[in-house]
């Protein structure tokens, strides 16, 4: 390492090697977004899953409540660059939700109430990576972090854990989703530090 | 794309710079602007932000993002800090950063929370704290002959106003207006005639020390039929508290940008 700041020494806190390169510690739960927190009544409320070929699968609120939840606990990593270990949440599995739905796609472009969308491929929502969560810490989600429900990819940065989803289209191609335009990764993997386009 | 680019091709932007400390400036009991010289800076938009690292001498580092305060001056930019107590970073850049030290520097960041001097309409620029500093850079980007400006700027009290005589000097320019809200103490009646500074409205009447509240986001000229953009940056609960207030008040959730940058007290 040859640049040094003179003078900085910082503070290490002993994180076990869970902390991705460029990440520190935080107790809060800081918020990203990019607008006002959309407000969605639970009986208006309606996840949908849309095919390549245009067949359409929903959810209501009380469907989605019927099914299996799990109860994860996972560290979290947010591209500007706070981390927090430990949390845990109580969502419902993508492999539940995507069970019986036929598809060949290989990415997903998932959608939020409010116009926000993200993407990335349909492999990171499936085999325990990925849920719908409505629980944050034993408690319903914070309006500002989603309520009622959030998509959940915690192994991702967390902008790809998109708040107040709404639905997830899966496509054939992959397609940039909102901070994806503005140039951020279209991957967002922590570890290997895909904060930006071309990291 | 009809947009305007981002400045700086991509890679441009993510490599890391040295960035030298030219001159540092105390903007307010909290809060110190340093003015860096960063090797073929490429340029930003008001509003866009960078990401800073420190680096310790067994290669220990820490990464924050300061907004950019200022449109560039070639190589020279600026960023306003202010100081978290207990923090890692804004304490070391406020305290112990010292004029001729570097630090690294990687961007511009961000292509949302601008403003483009080409784009139409009204501007409205709501503050919470430190979420001053990037609307700072709209309002100094700003030409002498654009759009109407607002800025609603809530501090804790005077002593924080941050860029306290330049924002009292543009208070009096054409087309620009500058309320303060201070949530904990304002000044007494009189302390500082300066246009606003002291919480005062244009008729004079001083406004209780109190939160945000919607008679602070209205007016003749900044309700949603006048379509302003309208940029709110601060703490988080700031943030959700001042777009909630604007959203409700029928104004546009396309035309609201927010940026968020820290953690709430609840
Ligand atoms: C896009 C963006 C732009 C930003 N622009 C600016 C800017 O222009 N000027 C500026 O001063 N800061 C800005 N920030 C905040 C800045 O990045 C740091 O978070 C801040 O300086 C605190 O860092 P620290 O290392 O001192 O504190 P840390 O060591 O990270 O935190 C110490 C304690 O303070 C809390 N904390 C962290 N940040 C804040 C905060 N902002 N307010 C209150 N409590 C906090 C932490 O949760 C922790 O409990 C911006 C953040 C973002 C995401």
């Amino acid at each position: 390492m040859s640049f040094v700041t003179r003078g900085f020494h910082g503070r290490r806190r002993d994180d076990d090697g869970r902390l991705p390169p460029g990440q520190h510690l935080t107790g809060d739960f800081p918020v990203l977004s990019a607008g006002p927190t959309p407000r969605i009544p639970l009986d208006e409320w309606e996840l949908w899953v849309a095919t390549e070929d245009g067949t359409r699968h929903t959810w209501s609120w009380t469907e989605l409540m019927a099914l299996a939840a799990d109860e994860p606990t996972v560290d979290i990593h947010c591209v500007t660059s706070w981390s927090k270990l430990d949390t845990t949440w109580r969502g419902v599995s993508l492999d539940t939700i995507l069970a019986d739905v036929e598809t060949a796609a290989d990415y997903a472009l998932v959608h939020s109430y409010g116009g926000y969308t993200t993407n990335l491929p349909l492999e990171d929502l499936l085999d325990g990576k990925a849920w719908v969560a409505y629980e944050f810490e034993g408690d319903d989600l914070h309006p500002e972090h989603g309520r009622p429900a959030r998509l959940l990819v915690p192994h991702l940065y967390f902008w790809k854990s998109a708040k107040w989803v709404r639905g997830i289209e899966l496509m054939l191609e992959d397609s940039p989703g909102f901070w994806e335009q503005l140039g951020y990764h279209d991957y967002g993997d922590p570890w290997r530090e895909q904060r930006y386009q071309g990291d | 794309m009809a947009r305007a680019a981002i400045p700086g091709g991509l890679s441009a932007r993510r490599a890391w710079r040295p960035a030298r400390l030219l001159e540092r400036r105390v903007e307010s009991a909290s809060a110190t602007t340093l003015v860096l010289d960063v090797t073929d800076w490429p340029g930003h938009l008001p509003g866009q932000h960078v990401d800073v690292r420190l680096t310790a001498d067994d290669g220990y580092t820490a990464t924050r993002s300061y907004s950019l305060a200022a449109p560039a001056e070639g190589d020279r930019v600026e960023v306003t800090v202010q100081r978290v107590p207990d923090g890692e970073v804004s304490p070391f850049l406020c305290d112990v950063f010292q004029v001729g030290d570097a630090v690294e520097l990687r961007g511009p960041v961000g292509g949302w929370f601008v403003w483009r001097p080409d784009q139409p309409g009204p501007v409205l620029l709501v503050a919470g704290g430190s979420g001053v500093v990037p609307l700072m850079a709209m309002l100094r980007a700003r030409p002498a002959v654009g759009p109407p400006f607002r800025l609603v700027y809530s501090a804790r009290q005077p002593d924080d106003v941050i860029y306290r005589e330049e924002l009292a000097a543009l208070a009096g320019t054409d087309g620009v207006d500058v309320r303060h809200v201070f949530t904990r103490r304002g000044a007494p009646v009189g302390a500082d005639g300066a246009d606003g500074a002291d919480g005062a409205d244009g008729a004079g009447h001083v406004r209780p020390p109190g939160r945000l509240r919607s008679a602070d986001l209205e007016g003749a000229g900044w309700g949603p039929a006048d379509a302003p953009t309208c940029y709110v940056c601060g703490p988080t609960g700031f943030v959700e508290a001042a777009a909630t207030i604007l959203a409700s008040a029928g104004h546009d959730a396309a035309r609201i940008r927010t940026e968020r940058f820290g953690p709430t007290g609840s």
